[in-house]
């Protein structure tokens, strides 16, 4: 039997290829700088959910994204590999959010998508490495959650999932639906597909539908598989004290550039116990381990 | 996170020439599928759309998948095991990606759910897995044989073999012999026929590239009694039903990610492809001359990466407190690498652009009459076709092979170690002038052409169009090179010795190939400045010494001297 399967991503900045322009002057993210792309590990998430879809056919993927009206090239870009549908998120109120708010809006909007079996989910975004959100939509909506995913198998109602640990991996069985937040370290996403990325090229959202020319406007209207959904708070039935600003108290006083360096060094005798306890009792006063 | 395609801006340039205008709209039958098929273009400008998308796609691919692979893949190699080729474990990887991808059966019709795209992208894909890895691109690019399938074969055989085919399923075509190398009309492997009509083949095919394909076309010996090649017939060998096996993998000096193989036949059922008897006069001549330009897109391919190779190390490496690009004997190895790629490729997509429009009005004669105004163009572009295969497939694989042997040259003493790609595109290079028939039979195939003046009617017609200011002192030089070419030729044919014009032909065809290559770049730089006229200056500079050295050789030879060539 086929599954229903939602898979969250993130449009972030390419933080991974930084020049000297990534970052502005008050120190928040020079957006214009960097290239919007698909968070990496919300890849490594659409990549099982393909591969769930591989193994279990009838299944669907409906992408969910929130961010900027441009955040529709996401559920396109899962489109052409295989997807299914998407929502994109977006809406002036919900911006400014924080990890908190930020999984209430989309817990809010997974109520609104209908029955499913497994949301999953990159990690982490690289534009805040947080790894929050994941497991606060699953705390929300009362589901279990697996983190740090290597691969999703699905049987008889259970999913059994390898996950990544500290040296190795272990394997465990959770009940459906739930929600699996999914590790770099998972197959890496497969390409786009020939013939997907010309039946979808045109899929849009209503605002950008309103922007086409009327021939392609009559394109869309003629090809349902070309809609793309476009929700607010509205659509959601959400909250406004918990969505946005009003619904982040993680408040950013500032962020700085931080230049490693060393400063300074001490040399230690190391077979003196005494002289090797003393460093680590530093240490961990400094917060450097511990 | 590379991109073969966005990368290169020289692919782009091609796939805007104003002759795609035409090409796709035949091969879209003026854009009547889209009612029919979600991934059709509704006009020119929606399929250049898709062209480009799907290039974008296959440079990705190629960029982070195949060419990460390619080291590894020559050094593990196919496996032989039971019989049959287990391929190394990045091919797989590979060839998985490009399924995903969707990239098999380009060329095909939609109908068999291939992408039904000229051959312009086809060919552009094969540059590009080419430059990735030049042996990937056999086990990939020998989806050109469905090509041979979709024009001769029946309807219920296209039916069953090519969705297979844009489904992934990979393919070979199996002609060569121990003894029927160049020679095929002396193919020995026999094809008899059962009671019941079945076909069954009995014999040992030699040096067939990805031989344990899962679907092959077989050249076999199908009328008893004959020796040449009216006797053979193309057969259709599914490896599902049996009957072959891989005697032994070849140990080759590149192309390691390609398994070539001895294949035993026995009892094997086949199925007979198009008609009998013309195995070798029809069949093979078509696929021999789509795997010859899909050679010429494995040289380009190999030569761009020499390019980057040689580019990349010249301005990392440091000595005498520089980088080694900055001294000019570098430098020119350098530029004269780039204006042989240059020259290389735009030969490559002229030829290209002429086949695609000679198959797509070949394709539409198959499903109505042609008008005559069509078939006049067809049997043009056919004629072009034909002779700029050869031309192509020898001068960019001549090519490809000096790129690499100045591309290693450019690395000095570490170009010589394992360590530097440059060592494996050396090896990789060498095939390319010999496989699909050597550059030496391309001669033989192009002398035709030499004699009935295609070549120069095309050049003529290349010195009437419109260039800029900027290229007219090459254009100028180009036209001394013609007119000293025709007093060449006159020279030759004056003996009055089919055989005197056969001595001489490997050196009219370069002096021809030296010509068109110039045109086409100063055309190109008069497009583009920026992106050629760097290339054209050096090609026409390159080529124009060239065209005097032979026009010399033969100018001075006396024609007795003949013999003391012919008498080892």
């Amino acid at each position: 039997m086929g599954l229903r399967i939602i898979v969250l991503a993130k449009q972030v900045p390419d933080t991974r290829n930084v020049g000297k322009d990534a970052m502005k002057e008050d120190g928040t993210i020079n957006r214009a700088a960097l290239p919007a792309i698909f968070n990496p590990e919300d890849l490594n998430a659409l990549e099982q959910a393909l591969q769930l879809k591989d193994a279990h056919p009838g299944s669907t993927i409906t992408l969910l994204t929130m961010g900027l009206p441009r955040s529709a090239e996401m559920v396109r870009e899962s489109l052409y590999r295989g997807g299914d549908d998407g929502v994109v998120l977006t809406d002036r109120p919900l911006g400014g959010a924080d990890t908190l708010a930020t999984s209430y809006s989309l817990a809010q909007a997974i109520r609104h998508m209908g029955e499913f079996d497994i949301i999953v989910g990159g990690r982490q975004a690289i534009d805040g490495d947080t790894a929050q959100v994941g497991p606060q939509i699953a705390e929300k909506l009362g589901l279990p959650q697996v983190t740090y995913a290597e691969s999703i198998q699905v049987a008889d109602g259970k999913a059994t999932i390898k996950r990544r640990i500290e040296r190795g991996f272990e394997t465990v069985e959770c009940p459906l639906p739930l929600v699996v937040t999914v590790n770099g370290s998972a197959d890496a996403c497969r390409p786009r597909n020939a013939r997907l990325i010309q039946k979808y090229k045109y899929a849009v959202t209503p605002s950008e539908k309103a922007a086409l020319p009327a021939d392609r406007q009559a394109l869309v209207d003629a090809r349902p598989y070309l809609a793309i959904k476009e929700w607010g708070v509205k659509e959601i039935e959400a909250d406004p004290e918990q969505i946005g600003m009003p619904g982040s108290p993680t408040k950013v006083k500032t962020i700085v550039n931080v230049a490693f360096q060393a400063k300074e060094a001490r040399r230690i005798d190391a077979a003196a116990d005494a002289e090797l306890e003393g460093l680590v009792k530093e240490l961990i006063a400094d917060h450097i381990i511990g | 996170m590379a991109n073969f395609y966005t990368d290169n801006k020289a692919l782009q340039y091609h796939l805007r020439h104003p002759l795609m205008k035409q090409i796709v709209a035949l091969r879209e039958r003026d854009y009547t599928q889209s009612e029919k098929f979600d991934y059709a273009p509704l006009d020119f400008e929606d399929a250049m759309d898709s062209y480009e998308r799907v290039l974008d796609i296959i440079g990705e691919v190629c960029g982070d998948i195949i060419a990460p692979n390619a080291k590894d893949v020559d050094l593990e190699g196919p496996h032989h095991e039971n019989g049959r080729v287990r391929y190394a474990k990045g091919t797989e990887v590979n060839l998985k990606a490009l399924n995903q991808a969707g990239l098999m059966g380009i060329t095909l019709p939609r109908q068999y759910g291939g992408l039904n795209m000229s051959s312009i992208p086809y060919i552009m894909a094969a540059d590009m897995v080419s430059r990735a890895d030049a042996g990937f691109v056999n086990v990939w690019g020998l989806q050109d044989c469905a090509e041979t399938i979709n024009e001769f074969a029946s309807e219920d055989q296209k039916q069953r073999f090519l969705p297979r085919t844009c489904k992934g399923e990979t393919l070979a075509m199996d002609l060569t012999e121990p003894d029927a190398g160049s020679d095929l009309q002396s193919v020995m492997l026999k094809a008899t026929q059962d009671e019941d009509g079945t076909w069954r083949l009995n014999g040992v095919k030699r040096f067939i590239t990805n031989g344990d394909g899962d679907i092959s076309l077989v050249l076999a010996r199908s009328e008893e009694g004959t020796r040449d090649g009216r006797g053979l017939s193309m057969f259709i060998y599914d490896k599902r039903d049996g009957g072959m096996t891989v005697r032994r993998i070849e140990d080759k000096m590149g192309i390691h990610g390609s398994p070539t193989c001895e294949l035993v036949f026995k009892n094997a059922k086949a199925e007979l492809c198009g008609d009998r008897k013309l195995g070798l006069i029809k069949y093979v001549m078509s696929l021999m001359n789509g795997a010859r330009l899909g050679i010429a897109a494995q040289s380009v391919g190999v030569s761009e990466a020499a390019y980057q190779e040689a580019i990349a190390y010249a301005r990392s490496r440091e000595q005498f407190g520089k980088a080694i690009i900055n001294f000019p004997a570098v430098s020119e190895m350098i530029a004269n690498i780039k204006a042989k790629l240059d020259a290389s490729r735009t030969l490559l997509y002229e030829c290209t652009r002429f086949v695609d429009m000679y198959k797509s009005l070949e394709a539409i004669s198959r499903e109505r009459t042609l008008a005559p105004e069509e078939r006049k163009t067809m049997k043009a572009y056919n004629r072009l076709a034909d002779a700029f295969t050869p031309l192509a497939k020898g001068m960019t694989s001549e090519f490809c092979n000096q790129n690499a042997y100045d591309c290693v040259q450019i690395h000095g003493g570490s170009g010589f170690m394992r360590d530097y790609a440059c060592e494996r595109i050396y090896r990789d290079a060498r095939i390319t002038s010999i496989y699909e028939g050597t550059t030496q039979l391309q001669v033989v195939a192009a002398i035709r052409h030499v004699t009935t003046g295609t070549y120069l009617n095309q050049i003529k017609e290349y010195a009437a169009r419109e260039y800029s200011e900027a290229v007219a002192p090459m254009r100028a030089k180009l036209e001394a090179m013609t007119a000293l070419y025709e007093e060449t030729f006159a020279k030759v044919q004056a003996v009055e010795d089919p055989e005197y014009i056969t001595f001489h032909a490997r050196r009219l065809v370069e002096m021809l190939g030296h010509i068109i290559m110039g045109y086409l770049l100063i055309g190109d730089a008069s497009n583009e400045p920026d992106l050629f006229m760097d290339s054209a200056k050096v090609y026409v500079n390159m080529g124009e010494a060239e065209v005097a050295r032979h026009a010399r050789f033969i100018g001075n030879f006396n024609p007795a001297d003949q013999a003391a060539y012919m008498r080892q």
